[in-house]
């Protein structure tokens, strides 16, 4: 089945979320929503990175492979992002990145 | 060869009371810390006698010349292999009798004020810094280069800068003490200048190199002109410009008078004994170069000495402030030492002049110190510093009176006391070299006498005074160091100074030449025939004379408005067309400079600091937006 879907509907697809990935994380103020844009584009990579091992190099493992090390990173990241945000609203009663801005000038 | 090296110790001892002193002395007795520092100077005149006498009289001569004996040498800086700095100890006839005039005088001093600073505020300070005075005098005369001398030379002048702001609550004394500090300062100048050319073109800063007389120091630079002299002669007058300025020589003696601000046994150890006749020492120690290679700068000194001798005599006729009388004749007293060299030559009979100059540098430290402690017995006893306020004071001060009396007939020159001796000396010195200078020093002769007995008269005799309480002698303390410098001025003009002290080493014979001793005698007793007319009683002649040379009189009494000449050239001149432009220049230029600097960077800062948010987003967004457009530039370009 996934054999009758075309390489560059895969591209396309990667791209959107990549974008959509990138727009979430330099617009939006709130710190999880950023966290989920940050995954985003970690996945939008991971759809790349399946796809073109599987359209040209169909009989190798290495890109699975690289892209389960990605979502294995991406998961600890996340561990660590939300135990900081957990210690950013508890000192600042928020998670609005705008209103974090102790040492700015 | 005897070992001479225990002189190191001459100058370290007070260094040492000073330290003690300075560090602990606010703990001490004022008691104990006066003792501390005469114990430590009474040591210090012990070792300087006995090296005089060692050097002298036991082995510093051989072969009937004395030597220049190098007792001690550290080298302290090394530029190159000839250029460096020692410190040493350099013994020879001059810095020998000048240890004993330093030692013999700052004792007496020290014992002097015990009594005279009794119960003052600062006690122990006094002494510290007297201490250090001393070191830094004995450092002075005993330097074996001059750049050793140079550093000994500031020191000097930091100590009496020290001593005559002792008073530092009073106004006057304060800049007194910055008045005499910043004109030395100004005329050593000159002095470092001098050192620079002449170590330049000589090599070396050994005093026994420079000075040997067949050495090759002596004639490098004779050749090299500038201005029409040599090298050498200008360095000379650059050296004895520093002379000049401690030496209180005009046009550089205006600190002097003001300088009697200070205590007066500060005056007779500083300013009348010792470092004032540190100019005549450093042109004695660097006689055979002015003699030999620097005849023109020999001739300066002379004329310099000439007339401020002559200037100094005819302002104290008419000052009434008694120690401002003996400040402008210690200035006249040192311009006949300076003349005095000025006119000898080197080597034998014609090193005369040198031999008087010092000769009369020694029994001048007697006499003058004297005075000066007998004037500090007068202000003692009657609080007060002039002498319109004072008379009759001989049956009230009799100890001081006749030691007075017997200073005041040393430096009149009358025989036999020393003064008489020294002093005709140099008249024949300068009678067989110059006759107009010789006329300058005769009348300066008359005046001299003139206005120290007119001191005298004013003082002791005259009008009968109405004291508020009644003036009581100073305490033993104060006057035994007043009989035993009078014992000195009564008897030092017996030491055979032709002997000991010659510009070569060699001695000489001089007899006394009747043609210049008799007429200097004279005019002596003729200056003090007129005073003994002016003033033993009260008359009105004083007056009617002032009325009669009104105009003489106003500029003599005003010091010939050299104060206000300096004012005017420093304020109006100097202040005015100098230092107003370049002050502007500095605020506007230089500092305009900085500012715009300064001011640039600011503006720039403030337009960019928005870029600096410390938001990471926005970070994010200029790294994206740079990626995307270096993609695309790469995508279109690639082509």
């Amino acid at each position: 089945m996934i054999s009758g879907i075309p390489l560059q509907y895969f591209l396309v697809l990667a791209t959107i979320m990549f974008f959509v990935g990138i727009y979430g994380f330099l617009t939006r103020r709130n710190l999880i929503t950023i966290l989920m844009s940050v995954e985003l584009i970690l996945n939008s990579v991971n759809i790349n990175l399946l796809a073109f091992n599987r359209f040209l190099f169909p009989h190798k493992l290495e890109g699975l492979f690289f892209s389960l090390f990605v979502i294995t990173v991406a998961a600890a990241e996340a561990a660590v992002a939300i135990a900081i945000i957990i210690n950013i609203y508890r000192r600042f009663t928020t998670i609005n990145v705008e209103d974090v801005h102790e040492m700015r000038f | 060869m005897i070992n001479y090296s225990y002189t190191v110790w001459i100058p370290l001892i007070p260094f040492i009371v000073f330290l003690v002193l300075g560090l602990t002395g606010h703990k001490l007795k004022a008691k104990l810390s006066g003792l501390i520092g005469t114990g430590g100077l009474g040591l210090v005149t012990l070792l300087s006698y006995y090296t005089a006498f060692r050097y002298f009289f036991a082995g510093g001569h051989t072969e009937g010349a004395f030597e220049k004996i190098e007792a001690f040498k550290v080298t302290w800086l090394q530029f190159t292999d000839k250029l460096h700095i020692d410190l040493g100890v350099l013994l020879d006839p001059i810095s020998v009798m000048m240890l004993v005039v330093i030692s013999t005088v700052s004792f007496m001093v020290h014992i002097y004020s015990i009594g005279y600073m009794h119960g003052e505020k600062g006690y122990e300070r006094f002494f510290a810094f007297l201490s250090l005075f001393t070191f830094s005098m004995l450092g002075l005369v005993l330097a074996n280069n001059i750049f050793q001398m140079y550093i000994f030379w500031e020191l000097v002048g930091v100590s009496s800068y020290l001593l005559i702001g002792f008073y530092y609550t009073k106004p006057s004394a304060v800049s007194a003490s910055k008045k005499a500090f910043i004109v030395t300062r100004f005329a050593d100048m000159g002095f470092l200048i001098g050192i620079l050319i002449l170590s330049f073109i000589t090599g070396t800063f050994d005093f026994v190199t420079l000075t040997d007389p067949n050495g090759t120091a002596i004639t490098q630079g004779a050749g090299i002109g500038f201005l029409g002299l040599s090298v050498m002669t200008w360095s000379m007058i650059f050296v004895y410009m520093g002379g000049m300025g401690k030496s209180a020589m005009m046009p550089f003696h205006i600190w002097l008078p003001d300088a009697m601000e200070g205590p007066t046994p500060v005056s007779a150890l500083i300013h009348a004994a010792t470092m004032v006749v540190a100019g005549v020492y450093l042109v004695a120690r660097m006689f055979p170069i002015y003699a030999i290679s620097a005849p023109v700068a020999l001739g300066v000194v002379a004329w310099v000495g000439a007339i401020s001798s002559l200037f100094a005599a005819i302002i104290a006729c008419t000052q009434t402030d008694i120690k401002r009388v003996l400040a402008y004749s210690t200035l006249s007293q040192i311009g006949y030492m300076m003349l005095a060299l000025g006119v000898s030559g080197y080597g034998g009979h014609e090193g005369l002049g040198y031999m008087a100059s010092m000769f009369h540098l020694f029994t001048h430290a007697m006499f003058k110190a004297l005075l000066f402690l007998g004037a500090g017995a007068i202000i003692h006893a009657v609080h007060s510093n002039y002498m319109t306020e004072m008379g009759g004071l001989r049956k009230y001060l009799p100890v001081t009176h006749i030691t007075f009396l017997i200073a005041c007939l040393t430096i009149a020159g009358v025989p036999p006391f020393s003064g008489f001796w020294s002093k005709d000396e140099i008249l024949v010195a300068a009678f067989h070299h110059n006759k107009i200078l010789f006329a300058i020093e005769y009348i300066v002769a008359g005046l001299t006498a003139f206005y120290m007995f007119r001191l005298y008269f004013n003082v002791f005799w005259g009008k009968e005074t109405h004291y508020h309480h009644t003036p009581h002698e100073a305490p033993a303390v104060m006057t035994v160091p007043l009989m035993i410098l009078a014992f000195g001025s009564v008897f030092a003009g017996f030491i055979p100074f032709n002997e000991l002290v010659t510009s070569d080493g060699i001695p000489f014979e001089t007899e006394i030449e009747w043609i210049v001793a008799i007429p200097s005698v004279l005019i002596g007793l003729v200056g003090i025939s007129i005073a003994w007319i002016m003033y033993k009683k009260e008359t009105a002649i004083p007056d009617r004379i002032a009325s009669t040379f009104k105009l003489g009189y106003k500029w003599a009494y005003n010091k010939f408005y050299f104060d206000e000449l300096y004012l005017f050239v420093t304020k109006k001149i100097i202040f005015r067309f100098i230092s107003l432009p370049i002050a502007w220049f500095d605020r506007h230029v230089v500092d305009g400079t900085m500012n715009l600097i300064a001011e640039i960077t600011q503006q720039t800062s403030y337009r960019i600091r928005g870029f600096q948010s410390g938001q990471l987003q926005k970070y994010a967004f200029v790294f994206v937006s740079g990626v995307i457009g270096l993609a695309v530039l790469v995508i279109f370009l690639w082509k």
